[in-house]
């Protein structure tokens, strides 16, 4: 899918301009564009040192899980049917803190790890489980704390305050999250009430 | 809304101080735990490089030539309607499918309207409410062979609907 996106992003950039003839406008953009792609790259490595740095000291203090603990009872309401002992719950948990904290790299494989837990639960089956699309659902709804990857390029690019934007994404995600909650309520119901007919 | 700016400058330095003062109290070797895991942020940035250099290439050439111009235009009249500045459409119909896909034309956006104009602000609170449905989809069910998605799709998409809602209404309320 992505790919043919990127294919047609130039295809079409490219004939519209031959009809249009801002084709010199176009050469100019190649090569503008990837130089500031570099230098984009570039302020994110300030950011993304620092707080990945940051983040192993609350990982190695445990910090992290401490935070899991915290969350728990709110987790077991949103997952019932996930037994609060077992396994899938803490990779579950790790997964949404590591979102929380923007360390997408790391929220993947717990991510994966609290699937494969889940399936067992449900008996190995190929279709997915009630908890599994909550999952899911809580992960697409993009739950961040500290959106890291916006402020540095927010910084990049000279904002007279980086960081202004994070109450407001704080207050969206929130909104975001309990809203993918309901939604995901609402399909489980109807999923109920047709299997009951 | 002064709450949540006053919010927004402090919660950064706020959990950096409590991450140095639970690690020193944990007795962490805090500055070698910090290096650690700065390598990893920095070979993450560099890894990031080729991808999101393709997508802001592909972008500009798509807006350099005239093209973006000329979808935002034809959609205009649509989004004007509920609020929503035309100009940010494409990522929101790009956040769900690609998250360099959508870096980039946040970073775009932000390039070229400002990082303190509307758009820059949306495009920016707009990045964190939503995420990479499709992603999401494709690696955690196919990593451990679910086949057949269910709802989840659906609700992923529908989540990604109202981020982007919620991210216009409230940067409208305080900044707008």
């Amino acid at each position: 899918m992505i790919n043919i996106i990127w294919v047609a992003l130039f295809l079409i950039g490219m004939g519209y301009a031959a009809f249009n003839g801002t084709m010199d406008d176009v050469n100019k953009a190649i090569f503008n564009s990837a130089g500031n792609a570099v230098q984009i790259c570039f302020g994110l490595i300030s950011v993304l040192i620092f707080w990945l740095g940051l983040m192993k000291i609350a990982e190695k203090s445990g910090l992290l899980e401490k935070l899991s603990t915290l969350f728990k009872p709110i987790m077991k309401r949103i997952f019932p049917e996930v037994p609060p002992e077992h396994p899938a719950m803490g990779y579950i948990m790790s997964n949404t803190i590591a979102n929380m904290f923007g360390l997408g790299n790391a929220a993947t494989p717990m991510g994966i790890k609290a699937m494969e837990e889940l399936k067992k639960l449900n008996g190995g089956k190929s279709t997915p489980s009630r908890s599994m699309i909550t999952l899911l659902a809580l992960n697409t709804s993009g739950l961040t704390l500290v959106p890291t990857t916006v402020i540095a390029i927010r910084m990049n690019s000279h904002a007279l305050s980086p960081t202004d934007i994070v109450g407001p994404t704080l207050l969206a995600t929130c909104c975001t999250t309990v809203a993918a909650l309901i939604i995901d309520r609402y399909f489980y119901h109807r999923r109920k009430r047709r299997e009951r007919k | 809304m002064a709450l949540i700016t006053t919010f927004s400058t402090w919660i950064v330095p706020c959990l950096i101080a409590i991450i140095l003062l639970y690690g020193t109290f944990k007795k962490v070797a805090s500055y070698d735990a910090f290096v650690e895991g700065g390598k990893e942020g920095f070979s993450l940035a560099i890894s990031v490089m080729p991808f999101l250099l393709g997508m802001l290439v592909a972008i500009s050439v798509f807006r350099a030539s005239g093209a973006m111009d000329a979808l935002i235009h034809l959609i205009s009249p649509l989004l004007s309607a509920v609020g929503m500045p035309p100009q940010v459409l494409p990522l929101a119909l790009m956040r769900p499918l690609s998250g360099t896909g959508a870096l980039g034309l946040m970073t775009d956006l932000i390039k070229t309207y400002g990082a303190d104009s509307f758009i820059g602000k949306l495009a920016s609170v707009m990045q964190g409410s939503t995420d990479t449905t499709f992603y999401v989809v494709t690696v955690y069910f196919g990593a451990v062979g679910i086949h057949r998605i269910g709802d989840a799709l659906k609700v992923g998409l529908l989540a990604d609907l109202v981020g982007v809602i919620c991210a216009v209404w409230i940067v409208t309320l305080m900044f707008g």
